[in-house]
């Protein structure tokens, strides 16, 4: 049913993204001349190491920044602002600490002066265990519990375009790949089509349909690595030698690609 | 579709890695506020809080009495409540005078100092030049302007209005823009990201991330307004629990005197509570 990468109109295009940031000590070149398409339904991971140019590539996209050169497509319309369409996950939950569960998922209705979605709320937030947890607030809830609430935020207004910034990155293992887990479930449910930033090859290669391996400074596409592992796949697959094999192929396109400095930086986490 | 944020455009798209801006936030003043109210707890510590109130009130009437110290000197604690009680209805306007001129020219400090510091620390060029004027109007004592503002206004109320003003309005102020200078870009991307306006945004992030310091600041502003309430009903006119101080101190009635005192310690009381749980309410979040 899904499309892969290199058939039919792409949902989401990046074309030689570029961004430099002017500082006081000079020019720092985040993203150079970056371009990719995604598909509709397409679970992309975009893997690299620290300070690469991720999060300036995803708030691009997500229109909450613009870029030096190139440009971003939806749908094939220039992605200028903020878009209905296009809904993201934070590195960390990114959940306002004054207001309980059940408000901070209703905040994009309140932004956009719509009655919630009680329905499909009450829906998800049984989907990812969090029903009876309405009246929480942030700080009662454990790590994963405020990652899955924000997972629950985004996509209660129905985005077709996730956009997620190392969202398990600050999670234990354990909650990590449960985290994984869920998620594979829920994009397998709702197709929708999700850009997955992480610096964690395991997680990448776990995750997504195809892997963009950026270099850093300036960051660049790098390699492409297409996943063949079969869905849905359990947390087991993490252990057969085909995972084992395709992370080494990555790793090892780092070490040659980039060199020692890309290496050093890329965490192994199996 | 809106435009991109002029704010997020050329910012560091990272997140602190401490668990966000908003909790690493120093309050030193509104633990210091749950310090004394809030670690209350059970019912046996609000009974020993008691007993030593029981214990100091009653050492004093009675050593008061033994040492027979004469009532000009220092009433006992039971002549001062007898006072009260008897002279209440004569002090009843004054409480209200006080309390009037208390609240009004609290609320209109307090507005406008709120807003100022709303709108002043959007504009960081303006900020930096506003921020030493502030700083005067905050040290000094606004006390001193009465006399000339008793010349120009009588000595009906608004002076004291205007000296109360004065007074809270920049503590509130700088309390304020305390609060709102903590801008936590990951939660205004995010409201962003759902397509909020730059009002939306102001009213779902930075109001309610500046909320505990906007609190702190209210506190601190009513106490030194109530301060400066009293000490220019002292300075002029014939009204006022300040202006009774005087009046009583004059006579040498000082279980009137005390009763005032203890009046005055009260509404100061009743101020802090009331900030308390204003801020368990609003601003809890934070600790
Ligand atoms: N506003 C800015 N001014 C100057 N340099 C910036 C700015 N924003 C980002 N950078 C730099 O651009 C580079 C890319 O930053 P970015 O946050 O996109 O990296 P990242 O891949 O998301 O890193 P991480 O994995 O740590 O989140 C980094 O070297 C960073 O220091
Ligand atoms: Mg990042």
């Amino acid at each position: 049913m899904r499309a892969n990468g290199t058939e039919g109109p792409a949902k989401l295009v990046v074309e030689h993204a570029t961004k430099h940031y002017q500082t006081k000590s000079g020019t720092v070149r985040a993203l150079e001349d970056y371009s990719m398409a995604v598909a509709p339904g397409e679970l992309i991971c975009v893997l690299g190491p620290s300070g690469c140019g991720k999060s300036t590539l995803l708030w691009a996209m997500a229109g909450l920044h613009g870029l030096t050169s190139g440009r971003v497509l939806l749908d094939g319309q220039p992605v200028t602002g903020p878009h209905p369409a296009i809904g993201m996950v934070f590195q960390e939950a990114n959940l306002l600490p004054w207001r309980n569960l059940i408000k901070n998922i209703q905040l994009p209705f309140e932004i956009k002066r719509a009655r919630p979605d009680q329905a499909r709320i009450d829906r998800l937030l049984a989907r990812v265990g969090l029903a009876g947890f309405e009246h929480k607030y942030p700080r009662e809830l454990s790590g994963g519990m405020q990652q899955r609430a924000s997972i629950v935020r985004s996509l209660s207004v129905d985005p077709e375009v996730l956009l997620m910034d190392e969202p398990f990155g600050a999670l234990d293992a354990f909650t990590r790949d449960e985290m994984n887990l869920l998620l594979q479930e829920i994009w397998l449910e709702t197709g929708k089509t999700i850009v997955f930033i992480t610096h964690n090859i395991a997680e990448a290669v776990f995750l997504a349909d195809r892997i963009m391996v950026m270099s850093p400074r300036p960051g660049r596409l790098a390699n492409v690595f297409t996943v063949d592992l079969p869905r849905p796949r359990p947390i087991s697959v993490t252990t057969e030698p085909h995972f084992f094999e395709l992370v080494a192929a990555i790793k090892g396109s780092i070490d040659h690609g980039a060199g020692a400095a890309g290496h050093a930086a890329v965490e192994l986490g199996l | 579709m809106s435009t991109v944020d002029r704010e997020l455009q050329d910012t560091i798209p990272e997140f602190k890695k401490d668990k966000g801006g908003a909790q690493t936030v120093d309050i030193t003043n509104l633990s210091a506020m749950s310090g004394a109210l809030g670690s209350i707890r059970s019912w046996a510590e609000v009974g020993a809080i008691l007993l030593v109130a029981v214990v100091i009130v009653g050492g004093a009437e009675l050593l008061l009495r033994l040492l027979e110290v004469p009532q000009y000197i220092l009433p006992t604690p039971s002549q001062t409540v007898t006072a009260l009680v008897t002279d209440f209805p004569l002090l009843a306007p004054h409480i209200g005078v006080t309390l009037t001129e208390l609240g009004v020219g609290f609320a209109i400090g307090a507005a406008i100092g709120f807003v100022l510091a709303a709108v002043i620390t959007q504009f960081p060029f303006v900020e930096k030049i506003v921020a030493p004027y502030i700083l005067v109007l905050v040290t000094t004592p606004m006390l001193a302007l009465v006399p000339l503002l008793i010349l120009r206004f009588g000595f009906g109320l608004e002076p004291r209005i205007i000296a109360v003003a004065l007074a809270s309005g920049p503590m509130v102020m700088i309390n304020s823009a305390t609060g709102f200078r903590r801008t936590d870009l990951a939660k205004i991307a995010l409201a962003r990201s759902f397509g909020a306006s730059t009002l939306q945004i102001f009213l779902k992030i930075r109001i309610p991330m500046a909320m505990p310091m906007v609190i702190v600041g209210l506190m601190i502003g009513s106490i030194f307004g109530l301060l400066t309430a009293v000490g220019a009903e002292m300075v002029g006119g014939s009204s006022g629990l300040g202006n009774r101080l005087a009046y009583y101190s004059s006579l040498i009635q000082m279980p009137q005197f005390f009763a005032c005192i203890l009046i005055l310690a009260l509404i100061g009381i009743s101020i802090y509570v009331l900030f308390f749980w204003i801020g368990k309410k609003w601003a809890s979040w934070e600790s």
